[in-house]
């Protein structure tokens, strides 16, 4: 196990540096100068080789990317152009409304496809099963922006029971800070609930066919019994992996689903630096969403052969 | 072109019900694009603040915009701007993905660790952040964005035709024809690649459905298609501040993506029941 860990965990080193070596070189390869970039192209040049000196684009870039990568290391982030202050000071503010907004949706989605998933597979090829996969196939061709326009129609708009957007803040109240996440969480959980029901679904009838299922049901165990008991324990292990690579998609519909609903988070932070050509920002933000994505993974990783002794160390 | 093989593929195809509903849609998608490169029932770009935000009529089947603009034409337009991204960025996918895989698979060694290793690395990142950091770089508009789409499908395409073709270059007939003295280039482009082409095409539609998407939250976000470029993500985008005067705004172009997309995943799925019949009977 020890060595299917250490093996798992230089994986994990080496692909946060790869993803660490894209998002620094995609910023600096591409054409045209940052500081350029970031003050636009009838700023005088004077002004641009001072952003130069002071971002230090006249050093190399393996320097500047070892550095980087350093100051990432010790939790000094860079500072942010726009707003003259530490990315890291604007990130904690965020991640505080980002984080519960993706478990939220993560467990609304987890809710609903378990539930539809299994509902499915028990009525197989029948009404229930027919109706539910329709509905899954509708919810994965919805985009997230689209369902949270209607969500704001007809919640806010229309009833008039949740505000059409902002965050109240967390220091107004739990009830009240999860009532303005509600609308975002559910327009982000549609998509992911939608295509975690469909791999429920196929993972529970998979594991149905298995000898020992048909064993347990011989041995006279009811059909709920055997769904509970040996179905859906054996189920799960798939549904993990899934659920691990949807939390970094839920994490990146925050992007989107946040600026629809004026909430400021991370991603609104990413769009307003974006548009602010604030690239400090960006590259900072970026790293760290994908930092997250890989440690999910990792995690996701080793829970799949906790929970599947089988796959250990070998196999996996 | 009919030999039996083909005929018999016909036949179980047009008895599958999301095959066909699919394919309707996104014939439908392809004919409402076509059409509109000649005729649309009004000029989708012209502004005629005279007729602002009217309701739907004969004369305006889905009303007007805040801009006088004919819904129903703009929609239409639309459509081109959503195959034309669907086409090139899937197309980049393919031409760059399939490439890299099938070098992967031929070379194998630190060749493949390498490419695979690369692809993890993009996988790193959810597709739409890197398109937005990329668009955001390179700057907005329909070429980038398509441009953007395109290089984040291309370790999907990498690895699918990696994995594929690992399997055929294992069969008993590769052997063979390595052992007529064949070349791998050769092997590549006269067994791996017709075997694998199935595979590649059921992922092409898949990824269509999912560049449309990406595209129209790019535009929804201003960083994708750019005014007057008629475009449902924007269409999207500007009916947010008319949500309480024109609620309607915001329901038919979310409406023209949900058939595409869904046409497209039907398609997807259809085709590949057909082409694996195993997985068929499995789902």
């Amino acid at each position: 196990m020890s060595i299917f860990l250490l093996k798992r965990f230089f994986t994990f080193i080496v692909t946060l540096l790869g993803a660490s070596l894209l998002t620094f070189l995609s910023l600096e390869i591409l054409p045209g100068d940052p500081a350029r970039v970031i003050l636009g192209i009838d700023a005088p040049q004077s002004a641009v080789d001072a952003l130069r000196l002071q971002l230090g684009l006249d050093r190399p870039m393996v320097d500047r990317y070892f550095d980087w990568l350093a100051h990432l290391l010790t939790g000094r982030f860079g500072v942010s152009y726009t707003y003259n202050v530490p990315v890291m000071d604007l990130i904690k503010h965020r991640i505080g409304i980002t984080f519960p907004l993706a478990i939220l949706s993560m467990l609304l989605s987890v809710l609903v496809a378990l539930i539809l998933g299994i509902y499915a597979a028990s009525r197989h090829n029948k009404i229930g099963d027919v109706s539910v996969m329709g509905l899954s196939q509708l919810g994965i061709s919805i985009p997230n922006f689209w369902l949270a326009l209607l969500l704001i129609l007809f919640f806010a708009v229309n009833l008039g029971w949740f505000s059409s957007g902002g965050f109240v803040g967390w220091d107004k109240g739990f009830i009240k800070s999860i009532q303005s996440l509600i609308l975002p969480a559910i327009s982000l959980a549609t998509v992911q609930g939608a295509i975690l029901a469909r791999f429920t679904r196929s993972a529970v009838l998979e594991t149905m066919r298995e000898d020992y299922v048909r064993t347990a049901r011989a041995k006279g165990l009811t059909r709920r019994g055997t769904l509970w008991k040996h179905v859906l324990r054996n189920a799960m292990i798939p549904v993990i992996t899934i659920m691990g690579l949807q939390f970094a998609n839920l994490l990146a519909g925050t992007i989107i689903v946040e600026e629809v609903f004026a909430i400021p988070g991370l991603g609104r932070l990413i769009l307003q630096a974006i548009s602010n050509r604030d690239i400090t920002v960006v590259r900072d933000v970026v790293i760290l969403l994908a930092a997250l994505v890989v440690f999910i993974n990792f995690v996701v990783d080793v829970l799949y052969a906790v929970i599947d002794p089988r796959l250990k160390p070998q196999d996996v | 072109m009919f030999n039996k093989k083909n005929i018999e593929f016909l036949k179980r195809a047009i008895k599958h019900r999301s095959f066909i509903v699919g394919g309707s849609m996104t014939l439908l998608l392809i004919f409402c694009a076509f059409i509109s490169l000649f005729w649309t029932p009004w000029d989708p770009i012209k502004q005629n603040l005279l007729i602002r935000h009217s309701p739907p009529s004969w004369e305006h089947l889905l009303g007007t915009d805040q801009f006088g603009r004919d819904i129903f034409s703009v929609i239409m337009a639309g459509s081109q701007n959503s195959i034309s991204v669907g086409l090139v960025s899937v197309s980049i996918g393919i031409i760059f993905g399939v490439s890299i895989g099938l070098l992967a698979s031929t070379k194998r060694g630190w060749v493949e660790e390498l490419i695979m290793r690369l692809c993890d690395f993009m996988y790193a990142f959810p597709a739409i952040l890197l398109a937005i950091m990329l668009v955001a770089t390179i700057g907005q508009g329909s070429i980038n964005a398509m441009v953007a789409i395109g290089i984040f499908s291309i370790p999907v395409f990498a690895r699918l035709t990696r994995g594929a073709a690992n399997a055929i270059w294992a069969r008993e007939y590769i052997l063979a024809s390595r052992s007529a003295g064949k070349g791998l280039f050769r092997i590549t482009i006269e067994h791996v690649l017709p075997n694998i082409l199935s595979v590649i095409i059921v992922q092409a539609t898949i990824q269509f459905a999912l560049a449309i998407l990406a595209e129209a939250a790019l535009s929804f976000l201003g960083l994708g298609a750019q005014p007057p470029t008629p475009s449902w993500g924007r269409m999207l985008s500007e009916a947010r501040s008319m949500i309480y005067l024109n609620p309607w705004l915001a329901v038919y172009p979310g409406i023209a993506i949900a058939i595409s997309v869904l046409g497209l995943n039907l398609l997807g799925d259809g085709l590949r029941d057909l082409v694996d019949p195993r997985l068929a009977r499995k789902r």
